[in-house]
């Protein structure tokens, strides 16, 4: 089955450019404010959108993450109302993939077989679940895969060649692959390094390979475009709205276009990067 | 598959992926999972490594100060005018409470590892000064994540960590308690794979962490079946222990889950009541859920967020269980009810007035259930209840409830 991610990379590669993933938190700082955002995502270059759920115990984000989740949950956001975010932005836009990403336990009470229902009607094309590693597959992996919804995996530095056959098989969409061994927003120690995980990873597999946790800024993302065939920024997009908002953590007039300004920086950074010539 | 009624054994769990029925598991970021499966081989040898054994046996025999003693409780027998009370004496440990047994074997096995440094989460800070202990006896540096909430209702603990050479971090994010400490933790493990240990203080978490720990802590119920063989010759009618995480409960409970005729009951933080919000009877009033590494029993809303808990006793002031206390819920062999702070408070004094022993506030939950059920039974009766911890780190908690300035 064919997704719309599998489209937009095959679209990318043509061009010969890396993806520019962009991550934000659902509902935060509120829902409206929200929309907004992914609405605009598009038009300022991010070629695939990653939609926070939030969870009250974010336990591989670090405190940036976990303070959108705090907002955007006290702002009544809930995984329903996540659903109709995805669903809202696709009356506008039906090309653009989104993934969800957050952890297990909202999904396990929404129930998982209503819950790839309700995804796939709002849209929803991939997911990237923090706490779901091969060895619990039964859980949502295989539901998902056989609803058709990607279900994208995470490779990290302590992924060895032992191990990275089971982390891809069962793995679709694309790999995301983390940067380094720590939390959402941490420092980047070296894009060489990321550069030989990654051609690493892709002589395992034909899937695009994305590079996420820790890139910031527009010169990070062209560094790490040279190899990767995406790269994910979340914390500082989510420290961009952070910055904007009012003392008492309300949106401003500025939130949505700061976060457009920001993604068009980035977006000019990735296409700046050229593809590694394709064996 | 996930049967959870009359199995041949209780005690044969958990499975190959770390399952006790539909409990427990793997529910770790893809970071942690390759050094999860490197403590589970390291763990398996251990297990079968006689040199291993011999090493714990002799800390547990002269530096924890294991076994320790079944006490025979004469005057709240009397006082209670029903079934004999015994107490399995775990407030007697160096470090006084029953913490010791388990990071005395982790801190082994982190040894035979090659770590260098080791993590934990504390809640009282009962964990955290144990594993700070086990630290400096053998040389590691150590950090303790606890929540800011608790650093400041347990000042003594935390003075003893720093005594001990441990870091303390205070963990401000979320809302400052022992969930949010397991959370900060575990982003230290996440972010030092290389070197670092995370010793886990409860019978939860990753597997092989739930079975693991209760192997560390069932000395208590090995040791207890043992006296009580010598001194009634019989194992008891009725086992009581207080369940926050549920390690000092599964430390007892487990060598006698298959003896039938042995009634098993585990005692939760009641709070202030379960129609509220302040109480953290996750087994009670809560529902399975995924969290810290684990399928178990979570305070938890409809959307899957979890709670916060409450309890007068910080040491159960977590919204989960130890997986296997799921299980065990959900095939009938233990029995889980609740007990409100103020009944708690009630039992910590008596005890201390009766016995001249000061219980901590986690034994006492597991006291005031003695209280109500002893004078039911028959005077040939006979109960064992874990005294898993002493009180002087909570004069001051019960000092401010009772209106007394320290």
């Amino acid at each position: 089955m064919t997704t719309r991610i599998d489209t937009r990379f095959e679209k990318l590669k043509a061009e010969g450019r890396p993806a520019l993933v962009t991550y934000f938190m659902g509902g935060d700082p509120d829902y409206d404010t929200s929309l907004k955002i992914m609405q605009a995502l598009p038009g300022a270059g991010s070629d695939v959108i990653e939609l926070g759920m939030p969870f009250s115990d974010p336990m591989a984000d670090g405190p940036a993450i976990q303070m959108a989740g705090q907002r955007a949950l006290k702002a009544g956001q809930s995984l329903k109302k996540t659903l109709s975010l995805a669903a809202d932005f696709r009356k506008g836009d039906n090309e653009t993939p989104i993934v969800l990403m957050g952890y297990y336990n909202p999904i396990y009470i929404y129930g998982v077989e209503r819950f790839l229902a309700d995804a796939i009607e709002a849209g929803i094309d991939g997911l990237i679940v923090v706490d779901l590693p091969p060895e619990m597959d039964e859980e949502l992996c295989l539901p998902a895969l056989k609803a058709g919804v990607n279900f994208i995996r995470l490779a990290t530095p302590t992924t060895d060649d032992k191990r990275l056959p089971l982390v891809l098989s069962n793995t679709s969409g694309f790999v995301y692959y983390v940067s380094m061994t720590g939390i959402t927003g941490s420092a980047i120690a070296d894009t060489s390094k990321v550069n030989q995980a990654v051609d690493r990873i892709k002589s395992h597999t034909d899937l695009p390979v994305c590079v996420g946790f820790g890139v910031k800024t527009a010169e990070q993302a062209r560094a790490i475009g040279q190899s990767a065939d995406g790269v994910v920024v979340g914390t500082a997009i989510v420290n961009q709205i952070a910055n904007t908002l009012d003392a008492k953590g309300a949106a401003t007039s500025d939130t949505v276009e700061s976060v457009a300004t920001m993604v068009r920086g980035l977006a000019t950074g990735v296409r700046a990067a050229r593809l590694a010539p394709t064996q | 598959m996930n049967q959870t009624t009359n199995p041949n054994s209780f005690r044969t769990g958990p499975d190959e992926q770390g399952m006790f029925g539909i409990f427990g598991g793997r529910f770790v970021a893809e970071t942690l999972m390759p050094l999860i499966l490197e403590l589970e081989e390291e763990w398996t040898r251990a297990k079968a490594d006689p040199a291993f054994r011999a090493e714990l046996d002799h800390l547990n025999a002269h530096y924890t100060g294991r076994p320790s003693p079944m006490y025979f409780a004469e005057r709240l027998t009397e006082h209670l005018g029903g079934a004999k009370i015994y107490f399995k004496r775990d407030e007697l440990n160096h470090t006084g409470s029953h913490k010791i047994n388990n990071c005395v074997g982790q801190i082994l096995l982190a040894k035979r590892m090659g770590k260098t440094r080791i993590i934990a989460e504390t809640g009282a800070g009962q964990h955290g000064v144990a594993s700070a202990t086990v630290a400096a006896r053998f040389g590691y540096p150590c950090e303790v994540y606890m929540g800011a909430t608790d650093v400041q209702r347990q000042a003594p603990n935390v003075f003893r960590m720093k005594l001990l050479g441990a870091k303390v971090h205070p963990v401000t994010s979320g809302h400052g308690t022992l969930k949010d400490a397991m959370n900060e933790a575990l982003r230290d493990w996440v972010t030092n794979v290389d070197d670092t240990y995370y010793l886990i203080g409860t019978a939860a978490g990753p597997h092989p962490y739930p079975e693991m720990v209760r192997t560390f802590q069932s000395v208590i119920g090995q040791e207890a079946r043992e006296q009580m063989i010598a001194m009634e010759g019989r194992v008891p009618d009725m086992l009581i222990a207080a369940v926050g995480g549920g390690s000092n409960a599964i430390g007892l409970f487990h060598p006698f889950l298959d003896d039938k005729d042995v009634q098993i009951v585990g005692v939760e933080a009641g709070g202030k009541g379960l129609d509220g919000e302040e109480h953290c009877a996750s087994l009670t009033a809560g529902s399975p859920g995924v969290l810290h590494g684990n399928r178990t029993y979570l305070l938890q809303d409809g959307d899957g967020q979890i709670k916060e808990g409450h309890s007068i006793s910080a040491g159960l002031d977590y919204p989960g269980i130890g997986p296997e206390h799921s299980w065990l819920k959900e095939s009938n062999r233990v029995e889980y009810v609740p007990i409100m702070d103020t009944e708690a408070l009630e039992a910590f004094q008596l005890l201390t007035r009766l016995e001249g022993i000061i219980p901590a506030l986690e034994p006492s939950h597991a006291l005031a259930e003695v209280i109500k059920r002893a004078p039911k039974m028959g005077k040939d009766q006979i109960i064992v209840m874990n005294l898993c911890g002493r009180g002087d780190k909570d004069i001051f908690t019960v000092g401010k409830i009772l209106g007394v300035e320290l």
